[in-house]
């Protein structure tokens, strides 16, 4: 199987569905003479055109909206946001209109619309340019929100995304564009509402998506070395809809269950995560379910500060084996 | 155009001057003032220059936006600066608050991340804050600090002092809805005099990689506020002397009245956007080359020789003590600590309050 990016796997499914389809465009700030920030559309401008690879002023809430309008007309805007950082201007549109305008107009609508970008943190960007919105978006009833984390992912999603006729919320690894991954040659359409099993495994069940998977398989690794524990990786990699029966399936085998994410802890996915497994295994669990998280706190710049701030390899693994009660909770 | 006297009030004294009716003509200020101003742009060069490196190097982290090739529009009207002034402006936040009088090795520590920076290793270089100096911050999201300029503005006259804001904004920002509505209470409040809010554009023509024309329709971004009844002009930001000039009389007009005003500085910046602005796809080597020939720096460096100011050994002298200050500025922020860990969740809330999210 040919190996790519995870930059280049974007760029195959949003380059092959623009040929397949011809009311696929792109927009986004420095999209097209640009390259893109993230070099994701480079080319793009070259081969499809002008009136397909609009390159926008800085206004992420008017041209989201006037995306959303190409959409209710028929079009199939691929919005870029060139960091999920700068969504929150084009958060008005995207709630009140995107998610909504189909239930409020009685069906009369539809919003077939892909808004894409790198999401998290870890570069030291600080406060004001790292978030993880997924749980943001994840609340309103209307979008859809997913979050690839291999290449092969990466393609397959934007794919279904783009052929969704829901308006979908695509987050993207940002921290990983440059890895590599096999990816089948073709249409390799990923359907929503899946999760992925990572890993396999039979004592715990460490359950995260975005970049934390590569850091929940790590944490695997290491529990197998150092204390012969057999960790289950799940990576959710869609969150609306949410796949409950991967999870619920994993955790009657391991008894036990870790939920990790980027986010804050507060009102995030991890909190439902454990909430859908003490509804639906509640009999199988050996253990309360633990939630490791960002700290509570803005991102901070400093390396050291912002490495605290993230869930790290050493907390995952305590949590591990603290729901293994080979540690004493604190 | 409002003709006034323009009184500089700072401390490096200058003569009172006549103003012509429509302003351009540069303020004939003393030498040693222009001596000092060429100092300060030195400065900023020269601690730009380092940040590159360090940058670089992987001293730095984050985003990193250099003023270089900018210089003579902050250094120009923060000259008319008077204590109690506030200043705001976006991510390219170095020269301001170095100019406002930051330590330089504060301002180094932090984009270093260190404990001894200036926001103790929290925000990094997009987020410079010296509230004690009158720098109300730098910030990261386009456009977003427009509106509390205004704020302060209005604070500022609520509270019945003669001070003003200095808002300084990118030309990137024309296009986001916060310019707008900011721009128009600005106005608005400005009719009761009520919003002493000297806005300068600094229009480096890129935000990023999309050039003015490709940005709006209509490029006369000092016009843009004449939607909102804000008075505006248009200088030279390449000319130190021409912007003092604008400077002064802008900044004591908006004082005396409590009406905002607008300049759009027309500048260019010779570097990147950013640090990780490799490929420059946007722009062709010789518009580079042009600006250059135009640079801030070098013109004034011409013109103080030509007048007999100053001579060339006078000159590299400068250039060789800032350079020697600037060694001494990385070294302090190389050897400097990082932030204890408890920094972490100090901050978060006035009052303080660890709150980890681990409790209860
Ligand atoms: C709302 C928002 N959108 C996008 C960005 C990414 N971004 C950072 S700087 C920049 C260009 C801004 O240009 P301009 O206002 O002209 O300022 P300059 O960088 O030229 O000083 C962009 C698009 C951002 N920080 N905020
Ligand atoms: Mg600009």
């Amino acid at each position: 199987m040919p190996e790519m990016t995870y930059r280049e796997a974007l760029r195959a499914g949003m380059a092959e569905e623009m040929e397949r389809d011809e009311k696929v465009l792109l927009m986004g700030e420095d999209i097209g003479v640009y390259g893109g920030t993230h070099l994701i559309t480079d080319g793009f401008l070259d081969r499809f055109g002008k009136k397909r690879v609009i390159d926008t002023p800085i206004a992420e809430g008017g041209f989201t909206g006037a995306a959303i309008g190409m959409a209710m007309m028929g079009l199939k805007p691929v919005v870029e946001m060139m960091t999920w950082n700068f969504s929150f201007l084009a958060a008005d549109q995207i709630i009140q209109n995107a998610a909504k305008v189909r239930y409020f107009s009685g069906g009369q609508v539809e919003v077939p619309l892909v808004i894409r970008g790198p999401n998290g943190g870890g570069v030291q960007l600080s406060a004001q340019h790292t978030h993880s919105l997924e749980n943001m978006y994840g609340h309103f009833p209307g979008l859809k929100v997913v979050s690839p984390v291999t290449p092969n992912d990466a393609k397959g999603m934007m794919l279904t995304a783009i052929r969704d006729p829901n308006p979908v919320i695509f987050l993207e690894a940002g921290a990983l564009y440059g890895t590599k991954g096999e990816v089948p040659e073709g249409d390799n359409a990923v359907e929503f509402g899946k999760a992925r099993v990572a890993r396999e495994g039979t004592d715990v069940t460490l359950i995260s998506y975005g970049r934390q998977v590569n850091l929940c398989l790590r944490v695997a690794e290491k529990l197998e070395e150092e204390d012969d524990v057999s960790a289950e990786v799940i990576d959710l990699r869609s969150l609306r809809p949410f796949d409950s029966e991967t999870i619920v399936e994993s955790v009657k085998k391991t008894h036990r269950a870790v939920a990790v994410q980027e986010q804050w802890r507060w009102f995030g996915v991890a909190s439902e995560v454990a909430s859908i497994i003490q509804e639906q295994a509640f009999d199988y669990l050996d253990a309360p379910v633990v939630r490791v998280s960002g700290a509570e706190v803005p991102a901070p710049y400093a390396r050291n500060l912002e490495l605290a701030a993230f869930p790290s390899e050493d907390a995952v693994a305590k949590a591990a084996r603290q729901v293994l009660y080979q540690e004493v909770s604190a | 155009m409002v003709p006034a006297e323009s009184e500089h009030t700072g401390d490096g004294a200058v003569e009172t001057q006549e103003q012509q009716q429509g302003g351009g003509s540069p303020v004939a200020t003393d030498g040693e003032h222009l001596v000092d101003l060429y100092k300060k742009m030195v400065l900023i060069r020269t601690f730009e220059e380092a940040t590159q490196r360090g940058f670089r190097q992987g001293k730095i982290g984050g985003y990193l936006h250099v003023y270089i090739g900018q210089e003579a529009v902050a250094t120009g009207f923060l000259d008319a600066y008077k204590d109690g002034d506030k200043v705001i402006t976006a991510y390219r936040d170095h020269p301001h608050v170095l100019l406002l009088g930051s330590d330089p090795k504060a301002v180094m520590a932090e984009l270093y991340g260190k404990g001894t920076g200036l926001v103790k290793g929290k925000g990094g270089s997009m987020h410079l804050f010296d509230v004690e100096n009158g720098f109300m911050g730098g910030y990261g999201i386009v456009g977003g600090h427009i509106p509390l300029g205004v704020g302060f503005a209005y604070a500022q006259r609520y509270e019945e002092t003669d001070n003003i804001t200095q808002l300084y904004l990118g030309d990137g920002s024309i296009s986001n809805g916060a310019f707008h509505e900011a721009v128009n209470l600005s106005g608005l409040w400005g009719k009761d005099g009520m919003n002493p809010c000297l806005f300068i554009i600094e229009n480096n023509q890129y935000g990023m990689g999309t050039s003015v024309e490709r940005t709006t329709a209509m490029t006369d971004l000092a016009a843009k506020f004449n939607a909102y009844g804000v008075e505006n002009e248009k200088v030279d930001g390449m000319d130190v002397e021409a912007v003092l000039e604008v400077a002064h009389r802008a900044a004591d007009r908006v004082r005396e009245t409590g009406k905002p005003y607008a300049v759009e500085a027309l500048t260019y910046r010779t570097a990147p956007h950013g640090a990780a602005d490799f490929f420059e796809k946007y722009r062709t080597k010789d518009e580079i080359k042009q600006w250059r020939e135009r640079d801030p720096i070098g013109q004034l460096e011409h013109r103080l020789i030509e007048r007999d100011v100053i001579d060339e050994d006078g000159i590299e002298e400068i250039k060789n003590e800032m350079k020697e200050t600037m060694k001494e500025v990385v070294r302090f922020a190389e050897e400097s600590e990082e932030p204890p860990l408890e920094e972490l969740y100090t901050d978060v809330y006035t009052g303080g309050g660890v709150y980890t999210g681990e409790e209860g």
